[in-house]
């Protein structure tokens, strides 16, 4: 056995010194780094690191502390949201195009454009557009509808749900694509039959289509699902998680407890509790989409 | 419909011509919400202050002017030091071209070993390269931040680049790797025979056949790294930030009145590459974002 393994390394030996640099970035840079994260987490860590033990006093902190608090309830809501109408925006979207309209390919470009540019475009576009002394609002006015009131951007009640038309505005266009594409593969008999059988057109799609779609759904609520996790970017631009702390979010916390507040430990705490949600999450969604297929295996 | 199309032509009924008004109307609604920021950006960057002040966001530029592009340009201020975005833009420039290159050319390698040699424990290497993909980079960035310290490179292009090339290597190597697996074996195992190399099979059968997904990869890694801010704000350091993190300084650290036009001149600006990057790559952009089901 043992001289059997030696002469497999030595035949394929220069594919072994290949994969070193993966190697390394995965034991280093991923595992390494993330061993290290949470190992400052039980660390009583302000400025510098620190290598004593504290146990789960950072935790406790954490969890007494009202901004981070607010961060993840901040969170749920923005994803709820977020998730739920990107996801039926973007499949109504798809559904419509997919109707033989003219001017497909206008159409596709347009709801697809957002998606190409960056989070900061997205935060301080609708900053503007949704600032009540130079946006819609100050139209309205400006048009003599003086009610009127959109003041999304600077209501503490209200701003997560700006955020969320940015995000949705950015994100609900990669939705369609896939959907798109995945009503492009649906065979064509399946339609004539459910008309031959009188079903109705709404009634196919939900429950015949859509079902048969459930790569393409997957995959666009995986990807949105991390662009939701890793939020950051959009919000600095657009609120800089005011007014007061009423837009805050978990990255954002980190973020500032890391480079702004001088507290590692806590910040470590956080981003901890973020990667033991996501990895419980994500795991069983990566191991069913890229191992049971996985193509080639010897 | 296409599943209209073949049924044969006849007039359309009452009802679905009202159908037809409804997909259309529909359509051109949301349409005009999604062009809405971009038609806001483009009209008020022509505007001049006085005309802002006075006028309404949405109407048309009475005075046409670019001066709030030149400014933007040349000598929007951020922060303490006015020169304006060319600096953002050249040093975006800068971190793109390697760190595209280098992760492109990884993740090609890494695809080509992992599916066509038998390395053991590749799988798990890259089973927790997927799974890091999902983690929020916040996990990483103190303990990398610690390490290019230590090394001497923190804030240097140097940094900014490896931090690219370290979290573009879990889709890079997906993509190949999925794209590759696709390939017949039978090539390969043929040039095996022939007596040809790792390097040399890479280099004489896989690399020229990658054309299609080395594209892919292009229009994936430009669009990504172009429009980070979090990883530029980081490590790239003061005299290396990216067009992104420039672009959030000009806005959002202004004192006195705001010069609008100018902010949005400069937002176009930024968008500019990646908006290009998407309009002539076209279907292609689709293609990279359904085989990139992960993305870092």
């Amino acid at each position: 056995m043992g001289a059997e393994l030696t002469r497999h390394v030595k035949r394929n030996l220069v594919a072994y010194i290949a994969l070193l640099p993966m190697a390394v970035v995965v034991i280093f840079a991923y595992l390494g780094t993330m061993a290290w994260s949470v190992r400052l987490s039980f660390s009583s860590s302000k400025l510098l690191p620190k290598n004593d033990f504290v146990g789960l006093t950072q935790y406790f902190t954490l969890f007494d502390t009202p901004r981070w608090l607010t961060s993840l309830g901040n969170l749920v809501i923005i994803a709820f949201f977020f998730l739920l109408i990107c996801f039926a925006l973007g499949c109504l979207l798809a559904i419509f195009i997919d109707q033989n309209v003219r001017g497909e390919s206008l159409f596709r470009t347009v709801f697809l454009y957002p998606y190409a540019m960056s989070f900061v475009v997205a935060g301080l576009v609708w900053q503007w557009v949704l600032n009540p002394d130079l946006g819609i609002q100050h139209t309205m006015h400006g048009l003599g509808f003086t009610g009127f009131v959109l003041d999304w951007v600077v209501n503490p009640k209200m701003v997560l749900y700006a955020v969320i038309v940015a995000t949705v505005w950015h994100g609900s266009g990669l939705v369609m694509a896939l959907i798109l594409a995945g009503l492009r593969g649906v065979d064509t008999e399946i339609w004539r039959a459910t008309r031959i059988d009188g079903i109705p057109t709404w009634r196919v799609y939900l429950s015949i289509v859509l079902p048969m779609l459930r790569p393409m759904i997957i995959t666009s609520l995986v990807l949105l699902s991390i662009s939701i996790v890793k939020m950051y970017d959009v919000v600095v631009a657009m609120t800089n998680g005011g007014p007061g702390t009423a837009s805050e979010v978990p990255a954002k916390f980190i973020m500032d407890n890391l480079f702004e507040r001088a507290n590692i430990g806590l910040a470590t705490a956080a981003s901890t509790v973020m990667l033991v949600t996501v990895l419980l999450v994500m795991a069983p969604v990566i191991y069913s989409q890229y191992f049971r297929k996985s193509g080639r295996a010897s | 419909m296409s599943k209209r199309s073949t049924a044969t032509k006849r007039p359309l009924t009452y009802q679905e011509v009202w159908g037809r008004i409804g997909i259309y109307a529909f359509l051109g609604v949301l349409a005009l919400f999604f062009l809405l920021p971009l038609y806001v950006m483009l009209v008020t960057s022509f505007k001049s202050m006085d005309e802002i002040r006075l006028g309404l966001i949405f109407s048309l530029p009475q005075q046409f002017s670019i001066d709030a592009w030149i400014k933007a340009w040349t000598s929007a201020c951020t922060g303490l030091e006015c020169t304006g975005l060319q600096v953002g833009f050249g040093n975006s420039v800068k971190i793109l071209v390697p760190s595209v290159i280098f992760s492109i050319l990884l993740g090609a390698i890494n695809g080509y070993a992992l599916s066509f040699w038998k390395v053991k424990g590749a799988n798990v290497l890259f089973a927790c390269l997927l799974l890091g993909s999902f983690v929020p980079y916040q996990v990483f960035i103190y303990p990398l931040v610690r390490f290019y310290a230590q090394t001497g490179i923190y804030g240097s292009l140097p940094a900014i680049v490896i931090t690219h090339i370290i979290f573009g290597m879990p889709v890079m190597t997906l993509l190949f790797r999925n794209y590759y697996s696709g390939l017949p074996v039978e090539l390969f195992k043929a040039a095996r025979i022939d007596g040809a190399g790792f390097w040399k099979i890479f280099i004489s059968i896989i690399l020229p056949m990658s054309v299609p997904i080395a594209i892919v990869a292009v229009i994936m890694q430009v669009t990504a790294i172009w429009n980070d801010f979090l990883l530029g704000l980081v490590f790239a350091g003061r005299e290396n930030l990216p067009m992104t993190v420039q672009l959030n300084n000009i806005v959002n650290t202004t004192t006195g009145e705001r010069a609008y036009n100018v902010n949005m001149a400069a937002t176009v600006l930024t968008s500019l590459v990646p908006l290009t990057v998407y309009l002539v790559s076209g279907r292609w952009f689709v293609r990279g974002i359904a085989s990139g089901a992960v993305k870092g």
